[in-house]
């Protein structure tokens, strides 16, 4: 075995720490944490990230602010901040991951169940169904954080009025698309595929209940659930089913992705609440995406006015 | 006796600068992204979640010291041990500021009532609140204060630190618990091999291995009193 012993170096005085600066070293650290936080706290929050692919530009016929003239989150946030799980539990990867790869044609929707008229509809005609609207609505995640997106489409229910629902149609079920090859998670056995998502008729029937194409004045991206979603405002966000394929009238009420996941975490109704905390953590604040501090949560996300009525009567620390 | 067995105090001084530089890139790297922007669109969670990740792997790096040490026959080792814990208490109390300052902007009440209501954030405090003892402990002067026996038992709270630290994590997540369960393996193969030498002692000594004679020949060598 080769034996190395390296010979003794002198020390230098010129290498030998300044008794000074070596009694300082403890500020040095604390200007160090404070200059990171500085640091953190003064950033200009300007993405300098990859754009999301562009779609097409949608005709629009009218547009309503739902949202109190709050400015639109930026078009890369919302393309890329999100959850679609069928591609990933990480966020960013799982929204890189739709907006590369989910396959959006050929597609068909198809309206079934208890309909007088069963309908499968192609997306092209679809689009065509009815004047698209940009509707701007907040938009509050069950995590904390929250965003403003104007998007393009109609009501559903001018969509379920397509297949004329039966009197004994009670609740409406969504059943979201599935592409074992673009999509990698669902191999993942942690949950229960497909994601489905459900709605009260009259939640569903509700005239702020959108049947979302587009986003930004043109088609939706991926990863926003390309090429039809649901968005329900006054919802969590995950009630806002994507790539929505199935839309099924049903007299129970139907099973969800989140809630058989989690049933004590996520329920059926999942109305925005400040007053009714998640079991992790309190919803009665929220982070906007772009902004530093987090602000107050509203009732219904702010569309109490609207839809409060909705729910008389009900315990909503129940019906969470 | 190989090449790395013994270093030189100065070896060792520069190997710390090298490791003390190199224990701030994380969170140098953080804030840099947070300044460029290039965090994504959360850029306070990716901040603080960064910086719990990082707490949890100078816990699993101050946890590897012994082993290390073990393993190589490397004694020196031991002398780096309290850098990288201190390095695990600085992301901690990054981790925890941000969590103050930004979720809950100094809210002290709603603060409180979050540690008493929210599993994950009790873990999460009672954690810190240990490894913060630790700390404040981690000077030479304290361990001459509490006598070295003392001092030993104390720090070997970092073994329920750690592991709380991981039960702190796997509640936070909201489904997947690939990383928390990765931590925890990680965790509980280090705390196991604790436990096996522990083990391998008690059975040593209850064959009564110190009061038989060693076999080769014995190099006498002389004690003072």
């Amino acid at each position: 075995m080769l034996i190395k012993r390296p010979d003794p170096i002198p020390i230098l005085p010129s290498e030998i720490t300044d008794a000074g600066v070596h009694a300082r070293r403890r500020d040095f650290l604390r200007l160090s944490i404070g200059a990171g936080l500085v640091a953190a706290a003064g950033q200009p929050l300007l993405p300098a990230r990859a754009q999301p692919p562009s779609g097409e530009r949608l005709s629009i016929a009218s547009r309503t602010d739902y949202a109190a003239m709050e400015k639109p989150s930026d078009l890369e946030d919302v393309a890329t901040y999100g959850n679609y799980i069928e591609f990933s539990f990480d966020k960013e990867t799982a929204m890189g991951l739709a907006n590369r790869r989910l396959r959006v044609r050929p597609w068909t929707v198809r309206i079934e169940g208890l309909v007088r008229q069963p309908r499968t509809l192609a997306i092209e005609d679809l689009l065509r169904l009815a004047p698209l609207e940009e509707r701007v609505y907040r938009h509050r995640c069950v995590e904390g954080w929250s965003m403003v997106i104007p998007w393009v489409g109609f009501p559903l229910s001018v969509l379920l009025r397509q297949a004329e629902p039966l009197g004994s149609a009670k609740y409406v079920e969504l059943v979201t698309a599935t592409q074992p090859d673009t999509m990698p998670n669902l191999r993942s056995r942690q949950v229960e595929w497909p994601y489905l998502e459900g709605l009260r008729l009259d939640e569903a029937m509700h005239p702020l209940t959108l049947a979302a194409v587009g986003m930004y004045g043109q088609t939706l991206p991926g990863a926003n659930g390309a090429p039809l979603r649901l968005v329900v405002p006054w919802k969590y966000g995950y009630k806002g089913a994507k790539s929505v394929q199935v839309i099924r009238l049903v007299e129970r009420e139907p099973q969800t992705f989140w809630n058989k996941a989690q049933p004590e975490e996520y329920g059926f109704y999942a109305n925005v609440n400040p007053d009714v905390d998640h079991p992790r953590w309190s919803q009665a604040r929220e982070r906007r995406i772009g902004e530093f501090f987090k602000r107050k949560t509203l009732p219904f996300n702010g569309y109490a006015d609207q839809v409060a009525q909705l729910y008389a009567g009900m315990d909503l620390r129940k019906h969470y | 006796m190989g090449r790395f067995d013994a270093v030189t105090d100065r070896q060792l001084a520069g190997l710390k600068t090298v490791l003390f530089l190199l224990a701030l890139v994380p969170a140098g790297r953080l804030a840099w992204g947070a300044w460029q922007g290039t965090l994504g669109a959360n850029p306070i969670e990716a901040v603080t979640r960064g910086l719990g990740d990082w707490t949890l792997n100078f816990v699993v790096l101050t946890l590897c010291v012994t082993p290390l040490r073990k393993a190589t026959g490397w004694v020196w080792l031991t002398r780096l041990r309290r850098m990288l814990g201190l390095f695990a208490f600085f992301h901690a109390t990054l981790h925890v500021t941000s969590y103050v300052w930004f979720d809950q902007f100094f809210d002290w009440g709603e603060i409180a009532r979050d540690i008493l209501k929210r599993p994950f954030i009790t873990a999460g405090f009672a954690a810190f609140a240990i490894m913060a003892l630790l700390a404040a402990t981690s000077s030479n002067a304290m361990v001459r204060r509490l006598g070295g026996r003392r001092w030993r038992d104390l720090h070997r709270s970092i073994y329920a630190l750690a592991l709380i630290g991981v039960v702190h994590y796997a509640w936070m997540v909201k489904k997947d618990i690939t990383l928390p369960a990765a931590y925890g393996a990680a965790i509980a193969f280090l705390l196991g091999l604790r436990a096996w030498w522990r083990w391998q002692e008690r059975q040593r000594q209850l064959a009564g291995a110190y009061l038989k004679k060693p076999k080769g020949k014995v190099i006498p060598i002389a004690i003072k009193r």
